[in-house]
Formats: structure tokens, sequence, C-alpha cells
């Protein structure tokens, strides 16, 4: 494992020790748990969404070239699909010698993936376009990609070059959109008048997110999570983000990231979460992803991810130590 | 008479339309508890000193007023904390190092009470079960447990938070430290032997009466109170902004490490 990739992970660690599949008894996708199931209310009469949720899940952001055609699992294939990925994700397997497991950091109790595919079997998040692919970046956000990446591949000269969640920044799927990662995939949804308030594990987060109808900040007020309204249409929460910055870069958006969000209740234990990435100036064509949230019986913990981020000195110090190395050996040749 | 007449129904008309309009202002929730919903701000100088003091250079002369320090009439009842002796030099000492040992400066969470009275708005989410507050400072939050709280998992920045109704007060007690954060930038600190207990009282509709009692029997020889009253913020487009405060403390952090250019 490329060292660069390490993320910091610290304090809570005993949050993992919490069931790693909890939460995860999730409805079959025809939601059969939903028969006998009414949408329960908030006392003003919105759908009620609150509680704590996760969305961790093993199905795949964009769906595998080797699963091309074929958007849905049946059971037995999912059943198949999670038990060869489980294995495969397995970090408590042994390296081939001591070097191999210490680049492998973290062990299987690091890790809080879930152990599932999503409840609706679809083969990845992304359902539109339909081959389940995110569309091509158009030729300026190609290159501001490429840029980033060359930063992030040289020895890192400064904080700066080291990706946003190394930074304890920002993690790219804490959202929005809010995506499954390898670990803190819980949110806490409350409803008071006038808002929705969604806490996010994932270092520490908190959209508010106004019903009032107020318009969006001014095109100088950027922020980094975007700038949330939210409206009711039918019992879905329609969520309408825009004002990103442009070093968030979701997937290669820039600042011109219009994100529409969709939760829906579908049973007792589901919000359907639907997301759609409009940014013309950086994607192709717009798309749209989908994952099921379900109910965590998990407590939510304090993620404090600068505080205890000791990687960022210890990379920094690695990386001058390198220099410094190398160039004693050109100066002895 | 007639002026008398006008002058009453006036009066009675303004107490109506106050009546109706605090209808609308939600002084109580549905369950019939005060509604604390909103974005509140203490206005004040407790985050510089929670004791009275007079005003005071800064640390960073060359900005000169932009960052000295102004006078303050303190918030602590009776102008006294009761630090145990090896702690009161602890205190004297983060003072004299403060431009680079308090952690606000680095941009840590912010822990309580300080997060109250930092000079950043902060807002409280109120629903029956549970109590959020998202402070505006490094995206810092806690959970207030109003019913069946769980046991604190572990110590924490921003503690452990379970609450309960008196009357109209909602009082909370927080619990679950780690000694890493201070109380202000005058290097007033505690333990993570830490027990805070806050009150929140309405003032009204746009005031809080704020108070906290700060326990520690490894750093104070008793419990000591500040109080303080916290406003509520009436811009019509007030909400909390990102202060996403960790990209602007990385050159005093991580500077030391940067690749030196040859010149």
């Amino acid at each position: 494992m490329n060292p660069r990739n390490l993320i910091p992970v610290c304090v809570v660690i005993a949050l993992y020790l919490a069931p790693a599949a909890a939460g995860q008894d999730a409805p079959s996708p025809k939601t059969s748990s939903s028969r006998h199931w009414s949408m329960p209310r908030t006392p003003d009469g919105q759908p009620d969404l609150q509680g704590i949720w996760t969305n961790g899940t093993i199905t795949p952001f964009e769906r595998p070239r080797d699963l091309a055609g074929k958007p849905y699992f049946t059971q037995e294939e999912a059943a198949e699909y999670e038990k060869r990925v489980l294995d495969q994700n397995n970090r408590d397997r042994r390296g081939k010698n001591a070097e191999e497991d210490v680049a492998g950091a973290y062990n299987e109790f690091w890790f809080d993936r879930g152990t599932k595919v999503v409840s609706t079997l679809r083969t990845a998040l992304v359902i539109d376009p339909p081959d389940g692919r995110v569309p091509a970046l158009t030729p300026e956000a190609q290159k501001a990609a490429a840029s980033r990446d060359a930063i992030s591949r040289r020895l890192p000269e400064g904080p700066e070059d080291m990706d946003l969640p190394v930074r304890c920044l920002l993690w790219p799927t804490a959202g929005p959109p809010m995506l499954p990662s390898a670990y803190n995939n819980n949110y806490r949804i409350l409803q008071v008048r006038g808002y929705v308030v969604m806490l996010i594990e994932m270092i520490h987060d908190v959209r508010i997110i106004p019903l009032d109808g107020r318009p969006h900040l001014s095109a100088n007020g950027r922020q980094w999570l975007g700038d949330p309204r939210g409206h009711w249409e039918g019992d879905t929460l329609v969520v309408d983000t825009t004002n990103f910055t442009n070093k968030t870069h979701f997937r290669g958006a820039d600042e011109n990231l219009h994100l529409v969000e969709r939760f829906k209740r579908t049973g007792p234990n589901t919000i359907l979460y639907q997301f759609t990435v409009d940014d013309p100036t950086a994607f192709t064509k717009s798309w749209t992803g989908e994952v099921p949230f379900t109910r965590s019986t998990a407590p939510m913990f304090e993620y404090a991810c600068h505080e205890g981020n000791y990687s960022m000195v210890n990379m920094l110090r690695g990386a001058r130590a390198q220099e410094k190395a190398e160039a004693l050996k050109k100066e002895t040749k | 008479m007639l002026i008398r007449l006008l002058w009453t129904s006036i009066l009675m008309g303004s107490v109506l339309a106050a009546a109706a309009n605090n209808q609308q202002r939600h002084n109580r929730t549905m369950q019939g508890k005060p509604d604390l919903n909103g974005i509140w701000q203490a206005l004040n100088t407790a985050n510089w000193d929670l004791q009275e003091h007079a005003a005071r250079a800064g640390l960073i002369t060359s900005l000169e007023a932009a960052v000295a320090e102004p006078g303050g009439l303190g918030a602590v009842e009776g102008d006294e904390i009761p630090y145990l002796p090896a702690a009161l030099k602890k205190k004297q000492q983060n003072f004299e190092t403060r431009l680079t040992a308090d952690p606000e400066i680095k941009c840590y969470l912010p822990g309580v009470p300080r997060a109250t009275y930092m000079p950043y708005p902060f807002q409280i989410v109120q629903t029956s079960d549970v109590i959020l507050i998202a402070y505006e400072f490094a995206g810092a939050a806690r959970t207030i447990y109003m019913k069946n709280p769980p046991e604190s998992p572990a110590d924490s920045w921003m503690g452990h938070s379970v609450g309960h109704w008196e009357g109209p007060t909602l009082v909370v007690d927080v619990t679950s430290f780690n000694d890493q954060t201070w109380f202000d930038r005058a290097g007033n600190f505690h333990s993570d032997a830490l027990h805070v207990v806050e009150r929140y009282t309405p003032l009204g509709h746009d005031a809080l009466d704020y108070e906290a009692t700060i326990e520690d029997p490894k750093v104070f020889s008793r419990p000591w109170k500040i109080s303080m009253p916290l406003y509520r913020r009436l811009e019509k487009n007030a909400q909390l902004l990102e202060f996403k405060c960790v990209e602007f403390v990385e050159e005093l952090m991580y500077g030391d490490y940067r690749k030196k250019v040859n010149k």
C-alpha cells in the first residue's frame, strides 16, 4: 500500500468494536417489510427521517467492467459477490513477509465497510448513465485532475500537496453527496421547524439545510460542503446544493457543481438516497447515483481527525529524510 | 379624553400584535418545552480571559490594534478561579506560552464550555430525543442525549452530554472529556476529570441565560461557576457558515517540514 494513501484514523478506535454489520439487515429489494408499513411522520406532518443511519456497503461505486451490461445481481450472485469481496478485503490476511505486513498498515479492526451489497441488488452505486460509470470529464477538468494527480504523486513538498482527507479537511465520501467509505459511514438526521440537519460522523461535519425557501448564498459565498437548501416534493426531501469551492473537486467536479439529492423513507429501516451531479464545465453530461441508508443501532462517535493527525508530520518528515538520503547518495557517487 | 382613548387603543393594538408575534415566534416546542432552536452567540470577552481583565497588547506586535486584547468584566462568579497550587503555576505558564500553546490556535475542537463563548455563532437543533449543537468554529458539534443516554464510548474533545429539563431550564451534564482543551486564551485549563454542568434558561425570545459549573478535583479546590447571556442572531438570513480552520493552521503546524527551496 502506498503510504500516501494512509488516512489518519484517530481517537475513536472503540467504535470499531461495535458489530461491523450493525444495521445491515436491510430489507429485500422489493422492501417486503414495507407491506404493512406506513410513513412515520414528525408532529408537523413531514416524513420522519430522524435517527442514526448508515450507508456502509460493499457495492462498488462504478460498475466493474466484468459486470458490464448487468445492472442487477440475482440473490445468488449477490451472495457469491459478497463472499468474494469480503475475502479480497480481508485485511487480517498476512503478507508474504514482514515488510508487506507493515505496509498494509491497518488490519480488519479499523474497517467498517459493511458486509452486504445494497438491498436493491444494483451492481453499482452509479445508476445513470445506464452503464453505471461516471461520464468523462471535460478537457479542462481532465487537465485540472491531471495536475492534482501529479502533485499527489510527487514527494510531498508541504501539507498542501497531500490529499484532502490526509489534511483532515474533507472526506470525498462524507459528502455531499454522502457515500459509503471504509469506515465511519454514520449519519444522524434531525428535523426541527424550518430545518433538516445531518450530522456526518466522518471528520465531524454538520449539514444544516434550511427549508424556508431562502435563496442560496451569493457567488462569493463558497464552502467546501457547498450551500444546501431543502424542500419537500411529496414525501421526498430534495436538497439542492451549490456554492462549492473549486478545492472540493468531488470526482473531478469544479465550483460549478450543482448537486440535487433526494431522501425518501421507503421502509421502517430504510431511506433511499439518490443524488444527481450536474456540472457542465467538469462533466460531459450529468449523472446520478443511489445508495440506501439503513437504520443503525450503534451510537455515533466524535471523529477528531485533525487533532490526532500524526501522519501529516510523519509523512512530511519522511519526505525530507528521503530527499536528504538521495542527496547524500548523489554526493558519494 | 379622545387622545387618551386613542393611546389606549394604540397600546392595546400593540399588545395584541406582540402576542400574535409571540405565537409565531414559537417560545415552546410542540412538547411544551422551551424552544431553544436558533442561532446564538455570546457577546463578551470571555474567550480572551474568563476573569476580569484590563486591555493588553496582543502577542503579535506587528498586527498591533488588530490583535490587541480588549478589557472585559469577566464571567466568573466572584472573579476567582480556585486553582490548586501546582495547577496555578501551570495556568501562569500557559498564559506565557499562549501564542503557541492555546489549542484554539491550532484549530482543535474547543471543548465545553469554551465553544459557547468563542466569537462565532452556534446553532441549537432541539428535538425531544436529542439536542444537537453545531458550532461554527472548526465545525465542532455535540449531541445532548435527552432520552436513553448511552454510556460514553470514549473520552473526547467535546465531552459526553446528557440533558434534562428543570422547569424552563435545559440542564446538561457533560463528562468524559480529554485533557487537551482550554477555557480561554489566557491559559485557564482543566484535566480529564473535568465535569461541567450547563444551564440554558430563556430570557424572553431572543436571549438565553447561560451558566456553567466547572468541577475538576485534579485542578481546582472547589467547583466554580461562570455565567453570561447568549443572544439570538436576528439577521433574517442568519446561517452558520463553514469555518474549517485546519487549512489556516498548516503553516504553523507543519511549516517546519516543508521542502526548503534553495535560494
